[in-house]
């Protein structure tokens, strides 16, 4: 069964004024990119489209919705939103494999076809993000599955210990 | 003016259409995948394509895969800053953009780009 799923009730939970500050914060960013650009060249500006500006307003939200989800629980939630902004944190390191990825693929195809260049780095970024996600996923379920077995394996040694023990003395 | 009020609306559609996928989307380290998704540059490499030519576009490529690792290291440090030492997210993602701003220049120094 796949992990991952759709859950369309998290747009439920925005607030329309979130989505006015995403829209303006990319807004801003893709002007941003162009005024440097044109300031200081093309290698400076094209430094910026890595930029995480996106991901400052992402993140603050992710945290948000979770106390206030946790606050309508009854709960603090402070410690909760920080691991959901972490989260989705670590999402974001991932995915920029797959940005390196595009921009790689980009670079090398350019010159000779631009749709092509479009199509195959944005298929790139997908392919290499998600491969990279799902190898994160398999390495984590590993190193839980070798400590719950290490763990298993000294408690069953320390269980021997005392029934070795018990028999001494009785 | 109108070239920046085309980026503008562009950058905030593709940017929101991004944005709003990762939110759908589940478990929410895969929706974070969406944090780093090539928003920003589909609408500017677009708009350099069709104003400066391949070339042009082709350079923005080069330097944006040393803004690509920056990234990957910035949301490391992130990552860690919250879990680690329970900073709240608005001034750690704020505060990381040194590191993010360090190691792109740095990476494209190195590359040999003229910072």
């Amino acid at each position: 069964m796949t992990p991952i799923r759709m859950s369309f009730s998290s747009l439920r939970e925005g607030r329309w004024y979130e989505y006015v500050i995403r829209f303006a914060l990319g807004g801003a960013a893709t002007v941003f990119t162009g005024f440097t650009s044109r300031q200081y060249g093309a290698l400076v500006g094209g430094l910026f489209l890595a930029l995480p500006a996106i991901f400052c307003a992402s993140a603050t939200l992710i945290e948000a919705h979770e106390i206030r989800r946790k606050h309508e629980a009854g709960l603090a939630g402070q410690r909760r939103g920080q691991l959901s902004a972490a989260m989705d944190a670590a999402g974001a390191a991932l995915g920029a494999i797959g940005l390196l990825a595009f921009a790689l693929v980009f670079f090398l195809s350019v010159e000779s076809s631009v749709p092509a260049a479009f199509v195959t780095a944005s298929l790139a970024w997908a392919v290499v993000s998600v491969a990279a996600w799902y190898a994160r996923r398999k390495w984590r379920h590993v190193r839980h599955a070798r400590t719950l077995r290490r763990r298993s394996a000294a408690e069953s040694l320390e269980r021997r210990a005392a029934e070795r023990r018990f028999l001494k003395v009785h | 003016m109108t070239e920046y009020l085309v980026r503008f609306l562009l950058g905030g559609v593709v940017v929101s259409a991004f944005a709003m996928l990762g939110d759908v989307l589940r478990p929410k380290s895969f929706a974070g995948l969406f944090g780093a998704a090539p928003s920003v540059a589909l609408a500017t490499l677009g708009i350099a394509v069709y104003q400066h030519g391949a070339r042009y576009a082709a350079l923005q490529g080069y330097s944006m895969m040393a803004g690509a690792l920056a990234l990957a290291l910035y949301g490391v440090v992130v990552c860690q800053l919250l879990v680690r030492a329970h900073f709240r997210a608005l001034p750690v993602t704020l505060l990381a953009l040194v590191v993010w701003l360090s190691a792109a220049f740095g990476l494209l120094f190195l590359a040999g780009g003229s910072t």
